[in-house]
């Protein structure tokens, strides 16, 4: 039992060192130099209130946004209070079904053709703020209709949105929904 | 695959290997006691560590007291941390006023986080508070690493000895692996990811209003709290308005680096690292993948240096190198061809379920192979809806035993005891002595190899045989079919191999798995730790034998071979059965259309 001493106090050494001032620390440095970022990345609207994180998804599904993935969090979409995905399995009938509607609703919305994937498909946070540049392509006749612009003013404004590789080459050409949603709004 | 993600593959992993060559001899001096450039600052530190803790540095230990060490200093972390999830509700910093766990998943937990597997049955942002993460798992995740090390040292320790019984001291290897490799790097890489957006606070969580309100059908419920049904049977329910919702907070990047570092893979939320605020963009995804890699390619350095040549640890580097980047490329392959059910749908495009956009679908792959080759188990895409033959990849990197390069130290050790075995086999086929880095190979390191490759591998199959007859477990799938097998197979595996990730659609919060797996957790991690270091110090008793004409050079490219053959045809002959009934039937039934 000799080792019992150096097992215990090691273990209250070690909670200090790397429980407490190694999070501390962290927390300082981060909140001196990225302060915004340490705290979530809020966005603003009127007023400065904060109306979101632009990391965090938000629902949307009248005509006149544009539409983010499906969420599969538990209760309603896009609950932040429980990440997670579907966990659907790939031949599981229920979510064949589930796909099926959603391509189907997307198809009553005006969308022709086929549908991009990551448009029907829940993501795997279920807060995914981003949709693909195909997908915001095949929403924009109907956010056009519903906000009385026409499709090349729509268009310019989304392609000012689109966030490119990082650096080039890291990732995927995306749009955050929930930031081009708030410019719709502010322009009207 | 197109043109960005094969330059971001090539490059990342050039980077990788870059790094090997100067951190892996960081480690091996460090582990050897001599001055690095973090020395003045960290030797008082360490000095004063010792004193306070009645840690005597000079003086070495046999395997047997080693072991004991070990095992007692995890007791401890265990119990600990069995009491701070069980007392949450009455320590510091739980600004959400949240519960404690229950018993059965306290000690699933406990022992989940001691073993570095990070097997989490609860969602982190509604069941465990600031402190808990902090003060509980954040600790366990630096000690369980630093413990997966030091017992791969003193391995490597018993291949370097000659004549002794002392394997080094284990106090001073886990501090001085927690002070000099996992504490400064995970100070850097903690800050580089909160310039990406990982959050970092103690605020409690924000409620916001949503810009366009959202509802739902929210179930009845009756007095006795079961679904309340109308005249045609059909649940009632009730249409609900959400204005606003509550955005988690917490000190999340702290947490992230050392999580994926120390191979351990406890998401601070549910959604793990495909969570925005622990995984925000392209960049901080990459240097997941690299924190999760790095230590265990790096320690194959650390090894050869050790040894006295580097390409005794190069050989094996390749080995893994080899095998992590042929799962990456099959997993990349299906899973960009989509999922033909959803395709006659006309969907377009790759199987895009539990993935997040902003990775691309290479990246994706990438962590995915990255986090069960090592024992991470961090994920950034759900595996549960990953294509069948997508969903066996990481199934097969944990069941072959988590060596592709495998966790913070143990993967080194089980592939040390996958090549005591190849040379011994490989010593019979040819007729030569079999010896390995100038020790004889006998009996004793051979039982002790065999103990540690097979031990995860009859702990998985035993299980996961008793879960298909447990009605309670059986009830715990979320999907039908073979892939509810899948489901089952995986969590055993993951529990067994200290993995932690899940095929998550599986209720893993019931008595069945929560017991059953803290027990296949404990096996899994301390039966191979304590038959390596067995095997330590066996061979360091043995006399060095010089190289013959009669020995098998084990630094060449020949050899590598050898091993990746010894961990393929073990692996299959052990798993195959199992996968053929699920993963295997699940593909032949997605390609039939049904």
């Amino acid at each position: 039992m000799k080792e019992l001493k150096p097992a215990i106090l090691l273990f209250i050494v070690f909670t200090v060192i790397c429980g407490g001032i190694y999070p501390a620390l962290v927390t300082g440095i981060a909140s001196a130099i990225f302060p915004k970022q340490a705290g979530g990345s809020f966005i603003t609207g009127a007023s400065n209130r904060e109306i979101g994180s632009r990391l965090i998804g938000q629902p949307f599904s009248e005509a006149k946004y544009f539409w983010p993935r499906p969420s599969a969090t538990a209760v309603f979409g896009f609950n932040p209070l429980a990440s997670g995905g579907s966990n659907a399995g790939p031949t599981n009938p229920a979510f064949i079904a589930t796909v099926g509607d959603r391509v189907k609703a997307l198809h009553d919305a005006g969308v022709t053709g086929g549908v991009p994937a990551d448009l029907v498909e829940a993501s795997a946070s279920g807060l995914d703020p981003h949709i693909s540049v195909e997908a915001v392509h095949v929403q924009i006749a109907r956010v056009a209709r519903a906000r009385g612009m026409t499709e090349e003013e729509l268009s310019k404004l989304v392609a000012a949105h689109t966030e490119g590789r990082q650096f080039g080459f890291l990732g995927e050409p995306r749009v955050n929904v929930l930031v081009l949603n708030v410019k719709l709004d502010s322009l009207q | 695959m197109n043109s960005y993600e094969l330059l971001a593959t090539v490059l990342f992993f050039l980077l990788l290997l870059a790094m090997v060559r100067p951190f892996g001899s960081y480690m091996a001096r460090v582990y050897q006691g001599e001055r690095t450039f973090l020395s003045p600052l960290l030797v008082p530190c360490e000095n004063m560590l010792y004193r306070f803790c009645g840690v005597n540095r000079d003086e070495e230990m046999d395997w047997k007291r080693y072991a004991w060490a070990m095992l007692l200093c995890n007791l401890v972390l265990c119990a600990a941390l069995f009491a701070i999830l069980m007392l949450q509700h009455l320590l510091p910093l739980n600004p959400q006023q949240l519960p404690a766990f229950t018993w059965p998943l306290a000690l699933n937990t406990a022992v989940s986080f001691v073993t570095n597997t990070n097997w989490q049955a609860y969602a982190g942002e509604s069941a465990a508070s600031y402190f808990t993460q902090m003060a509980g798992l954040g600790v366990h995740n630096f000690l369980s690493a630093a413990t997966g090390m030091a017992i791969a040292i003193a391995l490597i320790r018993g291949f370097v000895r000659r004549k002794t019984s002392l394997l080094g001291n284990f106090w001073v290897d886990m501090t001085r692996g927690t002070l000099y490799i996992l504490l400064p790097i995970s100070l850097v890489a903690a800050l580089v990811l909160v310039s990406q957006g990982v959050i970092q606070n103690f605020s409690a969580y924000k409620t916001v209003p949503l810009v366009q309100a959202a509802s739902y059908d929210k179930p009845l419920l009756d007095a006795k709290g079961e679904a309340l049904m109308d005249a045609d049977g059909k649940p009632v329910t009730e249409n609900v308005t959400v204005r606003e919702v509550t955005i988690p907070m917490g000190p999340v990047a702290s947490q992230e680096a050392i999580k994926e570092l120390g191979t351990n893979g406890g998401g601070f939320f549910n959604a793990n690292s495909s969570h925005p605020f622990e995984n925000p963009t392209p960049l901080s995804h990459y240097l997941e993948i690299m924190l999760i890699l790095l230590i265990p390619f790096a320690l194959t350095r650390t090894f050869g240096v050790m040894v006295g040549n580097p390409r005794q640890g190069w050989a094996l580097l390749a080995v893994m190198l080899f095998l992590l980047i042929a799962s990456f490329g099959v997993l990349q392959g299906v899973e960009a061809n989509g999922n033909p059910l959803l395709t006659k749908l006309g969907v377009q495009g790759a199987n895009m379920e539990g993935k997040e956009l902003r990775f691309s679908l290479a990246g994706t792959c990438l962590f995915e192979v990255a986090t069960t080759g090592t024992s991470c188990g961090a994920v950034s895409a759900m595996h549960d809806s990953l294509t069948p033959i997508g969903g066996m990849i990481p199934l097969s990197l944990i069941l072959l035993g988590e060596l592709i390069p495998g966790g913070v130290g143990s993967g080194l050790y089980t592939m040390l005891a996958f090549a005591v075995i190849a040379v011994f086999v490989s010593g019979l086929m040819i007729g030569r002595t079999p010896e390995y880095l100038g020790k004889k190979i006998e009996g004793r390191e051979m039982w002790m190899s065999i103990v540690t490759i097979l031990t995860a591998g009859i702990v998985v199959l035993v299980l996961s045989g008793a879960a298909m007859i447990a009605p309670a477990a059986v009830a715990s799938m979320a999907n039908p079919g073979a892939h509810g097998l899948s489901e089952v197979l995986y969590a055993i595996a993951s529990m067994a191999n200290s993995n932690g990730s899940a095929f998550a659609g599986l209720n893993a919060n019931a008595g069945f798995y929560n017991i059953l797996g803290a027990l296949a957790m404990l096996l899994g991690r301390y039966v191979p730790a304590v038959a390596m270091l067995a095997m330590a110090g066996s061979l360091a008793e043995k006399k060095f034998v010089p190289p013959s004409l009669g020995t098998l050079p084990t630094d060449k490219a020949p050899f590598a071979l050898w091993p990746t053959l010894v961990i393929l045809i073990v692996g299959a002959l052990t798993f195959f059965p199992a996968l053929s009934l699920g993963p295997i039937v699940e593909h032949v039934t997605m390609l039939g259309g049904n």
